[in-house]
């Protein structure tokens, strides 16, 4: 009875192999969103410069019923900059699971908030670019290139979302009673989350936006 | 009954208190070198003469294949945890790459001429 109260602070839950159960589920979940994003990445490459109608991400085309003009659509300069933000916020989050490792209660809530920011910030952009490419002639049901790219980046958005919602809880438990480092293992998974999300983006740059 | 519990509940491995602790100046050198390498990435993506050559697809997939790597070892601390975790990302990974791959050649073969 000592013993399980004198380790019931911790909470931390160890399987057979002397691991965090949770640390195992949250590997095993991020295993199982490779194959998930593999899928879409895929299909977006296996579509690719299949389109027979434009807007198309890297070459000018003229619509031949309209004699409408469609500049390349993909804005590589927004685009650049959301990436750079999405990889800052990966360094604030090691920041914000080193700052509760050590109990410094202050910049735990700063860099969780500054990776909250910056997840948002991505959000915003990721917003304005499709609110732009819409308005500039491309949907999802208009050509592949329309299709494959809103779902592939739609849904990367939506991971990013799910990190921000994750990452507001955990500022909100370290506002209501702080955050200890015997939290730190909560901090961590989230952490591992963010940062497979901020992975998949650097794919999904390189793949989508700069291999033309 | 319980007693026999007890090792696996309140004694884990060495290797789970093992907590991974990298200090702030290997965290400042990964996110310059990861800042480099997408500085290196828009750079070459904007030299028409360089973007048009054969040798830019494989230069950006290597570099996205290092920030990748970088990421995956300091921030999420691969290259310092358990082997189980990098076997659970790792083998996956593997797999989800080798079937894009397949397919990727097996589309290539077949003509899609669908809008």
């Amino acid at each position: 009875m000592a013993t399980a109260v004198a380790h019931a602070p911790e909470h931390k839950h160890y399987t057979s192999t002397g691991l965090d159960n949770t640390k195992v589920a949250i590997w095993a979940f991020i295993g199982s969103e490779c194959f998930f994003f593999a899928s879409l990445i895929s299909t977006y490459l296996i579509y690719k410069g299949h389109s027979l109608v434009g807007p198309f991400p890297h070459e000018t085309w003229t619509d031949p019923a309209t004699g409408r003009l469609y500049q390349p659509i993909l804005n590589i300069p927004v685009t650049s900059f959301s990436a750079f933000v999405l990889l800052m916020s990966s360094l604030s989050m090691v920041l914000a699971h080193s700052a509760v490792l050590r109990g410094d209660k202050k910049y735990s809530k700063i860099w969780l908030l500054a990776t909250i920011v910056m997840g948002t910030m991505f959000l915003c952009m990721q917003a304005f670019e499709f609110t732009s490419f819409v308005h500039e002639g491309l949907t999802l049901q208009r050509n592949l290139f329309g299709s494959t790219f809103f779902v592939l980046t739609g849904f990367h958005g939506a991971h990013v979302a799910a990190g921000v919602l994750w990452l507001t809880t955990l500022l909100f438990i370290d506002i209501k009673r702080g955050l200890e480092p015997r939290d730190g293992i909560n901090v961590d998974v989230c952490a591992l989350y963010w940062h497979f999300v901020d992975v998949v983006w650097i794919a999904i740059f390189a793949l989508v936006y700069l291999i033309k | 009954m319980h007693d026999d519990a007890t090792p696996f509940t309140h004694q884990p491995a060495v290797e789970a208190h093992h907590e991974v602790h990298i200090d702030w100046k290997t965290y400042r050198w990964v996110a310059l070198i990861l800042f480099v390498i997408t500085v290196a990435e828009v750079w070459a993506y904007y030299i028409p003469g360089f973007s048009a050559t054969r040798w830019f697809v494989p230069m950006i997939l290597i570099l996205g294949t290092v920030k990748f790597a970088i990421v995956v070892m300091f921030y999420m601390h691969l290259k310092y945890d358990a082997k189980l975790f990098r076997a659970l990302f790792v083998g996956p990974l593997t797999i989800a790459i080798c079937i894009l791959i397949a397919l990727m050649f097996l589309f290539a073969k077949m003509s899609i001429h669908t809008g």
